[in-house]
């Protein structure tokens, strides 16, 4: 069975450095959809093995008030991350995020791997999702063979500092470097059904610059973003809070859909607009995420 | 005997200072008595002067002997030199069983320790004290006590007579020659010299040390010449770096941010959010991140302050530049863009009486809306404790603390949750400083609460939803499931220090500190 | 488990705690510096203790250097320097004797 958790709001995913005790023992106050652990970059060479330790005892023991827990784990090419995803599925991680991942034999190595933890320390089976960062050119190119290497998996990440440069390139600042890996890969996810974020951005006293990115990566049809400041979260999630305008239309839409559902009609018009069930998702997605943001209190 | 906040104060204490337990904020309301007067010596011979050559000499005209009680400001803060001035040459001239009386001490002042070691200084009375004197008193180092008591408390103490104090030295930027003091201009510039105006009043001898004598007269006076005995020139009074520094960049620090977006929502949402509203902040991120987002919403709504008074920040100034507040009165000076815009003819001066001294016909802080402090703990009955940290010593200051809450209409204390591992949200206070029925509102990063006693506010906020309020209880136990239950600081029995009441009655007070030994 | 050779553990910032263990023959020593002590002085020592125990640790010297640190990342870093006195980096027993 599918993970029910796999298609759950991931608006703002922030990086936390998993070595530091004042930073991970209590992000759920500023209210992420996800936090994401970090073993990899933020964790020095000779700390790695310690950052598990502090990892495994925040999964077994602080509540974190229903933010899911991913842990960003060490790359497949180095020595750390088999002990990685075993700490991950011992402690009872929601999901593991991937760096690196190139080919959907990567994805297929976690899967096997995970499983094979989850036996070990009596997990269930399927408790532990995956997403792929795509950090490189034959990364993004291979987008949607590995969106479909593993139903555990349930997103992908583009991480855009070793991607430009794979690219030979660096981020300037307007995304046009980016812009095809954008493309490319919300196209792929979404031909797979699976969910798509965006690259961090990491200058904090850019607010406008900040918020011109969300508002494209929304508008391109991403889930969510990568973050690495808490500052970030309130800004993504206003930026993703739907209309007043919107919310209403989806209500109607979903209320109609089901009324003529029953009687058997499969097209007719809302607002003078021509509707039918290919529209559903979208305004149920459009009411989850208003609930979400707290503006909508409706029970559809 | 127990008192209105639970405390017990020990007989031995009640005796030996010859005070009341405290027994509720406004239980001296409508008490007369009668102010006393300084001993006077008068000047009639316009060819006698006032100025003196060293503080030596100082000392010795004003009589100094063993036993006295001599007062001082700490309008200089961090960078004040006239304590330490005054106080070394005392040293050097073997007199002993001295009472300090100071607006406040600092971390400025731990050369005064040898001399509360070898008796010189026996006993304290201050605002509080910070460094290595708080360390000292709480290691039983001070024969006597160390009295902590707020901004209008002193005024009172000096007001009724209860201290009487023998000299004051004021440290004033600038002075003339017959002893008009201000406190601006100069080489340390602190803006105001509000704590030292119920000295000029009430001490027997006042002495005027400044580094800027100017010619006469040095008008108009914050202290005027007919309070001065003498005047005495030195090489400095302050280190300017230390009085006044630049205003303090806005925070980035997220946690700070929500607390002081839970405020300015809360301020907005209180009754008194309407035109001509007063309000007192302070310097803490939180607060000035509050004030400044404020600001914004008095901009879109057409609301203005009618005034905003205490201690100043840059944040407090920007809304007189603004026009968005009718006056700023003005107590202490916090950087140096407070200190600039004392200038501004619609921010005025006031004395420290006239702030919050419970014991005069009405203070400004009766006069408050709002009113956002800080605290190092808050229990279960909103006491709060600003004084005595988490080590058990002695390390902060009542400062208005206690006179705002008690007189604003609507006292809001901003604490993150935890302070590192100690939880700031316990069951019981280390020390109580202020009495939980003048807090009115808890804000934390993980939520808010409302005194009970306060069900006006709680039906006011019944309909925000964009607070996450809580009980006070939920907020102690959120606490606790998270650092564990404190188990409390192990203190010795000798009282140190007595935690005085704005009235003059007992508040608390602070015992040794004892070493710290494992339960088994 | 033995203590083979001396190892160090965390970092002195705020909210950690640095743990260091030594060899010894005398049974558990332990001794503590922490600015919360008078709070949770006897708390961080039971749980120190018990990890120890978890850990089958009889003989070591035990310092603890603590900055407010909570219970789950004093056991981290009490279970890191007992695993790195060991050399001990991979197959780690979590949900066993780390837990």
């Amino acid at each position: 069975m599918t993970n029910p958790n796999k298609k759950r709001l991931r608006r703002s995913m922030m990086f936390l450095n998993c070595q530091k005790p004042g930073l991970i023992k209590d992000p759920y106050i500023y209210k992420p959809d996800s936090i994401m652990l970090d073993l990899e970059d933020a964790v020095a060479e000779g700390e790695k093995d310690a950052a598990r330790y502090s990892l495994y005892h925040a999964l077994q023991e602080i509540d974190y008030h229903g933010v899911e827990r991913i842990v960003r784990i060490n790359g497949l090419d180095t020595p750390y991350w088999r002990e990685d995803v075993r700490v991950c599925v011992a402690g009872g991680a929601d999901g593991i995020r991937i760096p690196k991942v190139e080919s959907a034999n990567d994805v297929k190595k976690m899967e096997a791997a995970i499983e094979e933890d989850e036996k070990a320390f009596g997990k269930e089976s399927g408790s532990v999702l995956i997403m792929a960062a795509l950090e490189s050119a034959m990364g993004v190119m291979k987008a949607l063979d590995i969106c479909e290497a593993s139903d555990r998996l349930f997103g992908i990440a583009l991480s855009g500092g070793d991607y430009t440069k794979d690219l030979q390139t660096s981020l300037t600042g307007g995304g046009v470097e980016l812009a095809g890996a954008r493309q490319h890969m919300i196209i792929a996810a979404r031909a797979a059904k699976v969910q798509c974020f965006d690259t961090v951005f990491t200058n904090l006293d850019d607010e406008e610059g900040f918020r011109a990115e969300v508002e494209m990566i929304k508008a391109m049809g991403f889930d969510g973003k990568s973050l690495v400041n808490p500052r970030q979260i309130s800004v993504v999630h206003e930026i993703y809070t739907p209309s007043e305008k919107e919310i209403i239309f989806a209500e109607k839409i979903v209320k109609e859909i089901d009324d003529k559902k029953s009687q058997g009609i499969g097209v007719f018009t809302v607002d003078g607009k021509m509707i039918d069930i290919a529209f559903y998702d979208g305004a149920k997605r459009v009411l989850n995420l208003a609930k979400a943001s707290g503006v909508y209190k409706g029970d559809l | 005997m127990i008192n209105k906040v639970g405390r017990d104060i020990p007989e031995e204490i009640l005796e030996q200072t010859g005070k009341e337990v405290y027994q509720g904020y406004l239980y001296k309301d409508g008490t007369e008595y009668v102010k006393h007067g300084p001993v006077t010596k008068v000047v009639m011979d316009h060819n006698k002067s006032k100025l003196v050559d060293s503080i030596h000499d100082v000392l010795v005209k004003c009589g100094i002997k063993d036993g006295m009680t001599l007062s001082f400001h700490h309008h200089f803060r961090e960078g004040d030199l006239v304590v330490n001035m005054v106080m070394e040459e005392i040293h050097k001239m073997g007199i002993k069983d001295l009472t300090i009386c100071a607006s406040s001490l600092g971390k400025a002042h731990d050369p005064l320790v040898p001399m509360i070691e070898d008796g010189t200084i026996t006993n304290i009375q201050s605002s509080g004290v910070r460094g290595k004197i708080g360390e000292a008193i709480s290691h039983g180092k001070l024969k006597g006590l160390a009295t902590m008591r707020s901004h209008g408390g002193r005024v009172r103490a000096l007001l009724t007579g209860e201290t009487i104090v023998d000299i004051a030295f004021i440290g004033a930027p600038t002075c003339d020659d017959y002893g008009n003091c201000r406190g601006i201009g100069g080489k340390s510039d602190c803006g105001v010299l509000s704590y030292s105006v119920v000295d000029g009043n009430h001490a027997n001898k006042v002495v005027a040390i400044t580094d800027c004598l100017v010619p006469f007269p040095n008008f108009p006076a914050h202290i005027e010449m007919t309070r001065i005995d003498y005047v005495c020139v030195v090489d400095a009074i302050g280190q300017p770096e230390k009085i006044a520094t630049g205003a303090a960049k806005p925070t980035t620090d997220v946690r700070k941010l929500m607390m002081a977006d839970y405020c300015t929502k809360f301020v907005i949402n209180a009754p008194y959010f309407k035109d001509g509203f007063s309000y007192q902040t302070g310097v803490g991120g939180a607060s000035i991140a509050s004030t400044n987002s404020l600001m914004k919403i008095m901009e879109e709504r057409g609301i203005k302050m009618g005034f905003g008074v205490g201690g100043l920040t840059k944040s407090m100034c920007d809304l007189l530049d603004k026009g968005l507040v009718n006056c700023l009165l003005d107590t202490q000076d916090f950087d140096l863009d407070a200190v600039k815009n004392v200038k501004n003819a619609r921010h005025f001066r006031i004395s420290a009486g006239a702030y919050a001294n419970p014991f005069n016909k009405g203070a400004f802080v009766n006069k408050l809306d709002y009113v956002i402090l800080a605290a190092l703990e808050v229990d279960v009955n909103f006491n709060c404790n600003v004084v005595v940290g988490s080590n058990g010593i002695i390390t902060g200051a009542q400062g208005g603390h206690p006179d705002t809450a008690a007189g604003a209409k609507c006292t809001i204390v901003i604490s993150p949750l935890l302070q590192g591992r100690i939880p700031a949200i316990c069951t019981d206070v280390t020390t109580v400083t202020t009495p939980g029925e003048t807090i009115d509102v808890v804000i934390t990063d993980y939520g808010v609460a409302i005194n009970p006693l306060r069900q006006d506010l709680i039906e006011a906020m019944k309909d925000v939803d964009d607070i996450p309020f809580r009980t006070i209880e939920e907020l102690r136990d959120m606490a606790y499931e998270i650092a564990g239950e404190p188990e409390k600081v192990q203190f010795g029995d000798r009282v140190v220090g007595i935690i005085e009441s704005r009235d003059g009655t007992i508040m608390d007070v602070v015992r040794e500190i004892k070493p710290f030994t494992f339960s088994e | 488990m033995e203590i083979l050779k001396p190892a160090v553990a965390g970092t002195l910032e705020s909210s950690d705690a640095m743990v260091t263990v030594e060899p010894t023959d005398n049974g558990i020593e332990f001794e503590l510096n922490s600015t919360v002590i008078h709070q949770y002085g006897n708390e961080i020592k039971r749980i120190v203790m018990e990890t120890l125990d978890r850990l089958s640790v009889t003989n070591a010297k035990i310092t603890v250097v603590d900055k407010g640190a909570l219970n789950c990342t004093l056991k981290a870093r009490v279970e890191c320097a007992v695993f790195r006195a060991n050399d001990q980096k991979e197959n780690l027993p979590w949900g066993g004797a780390i837990r």
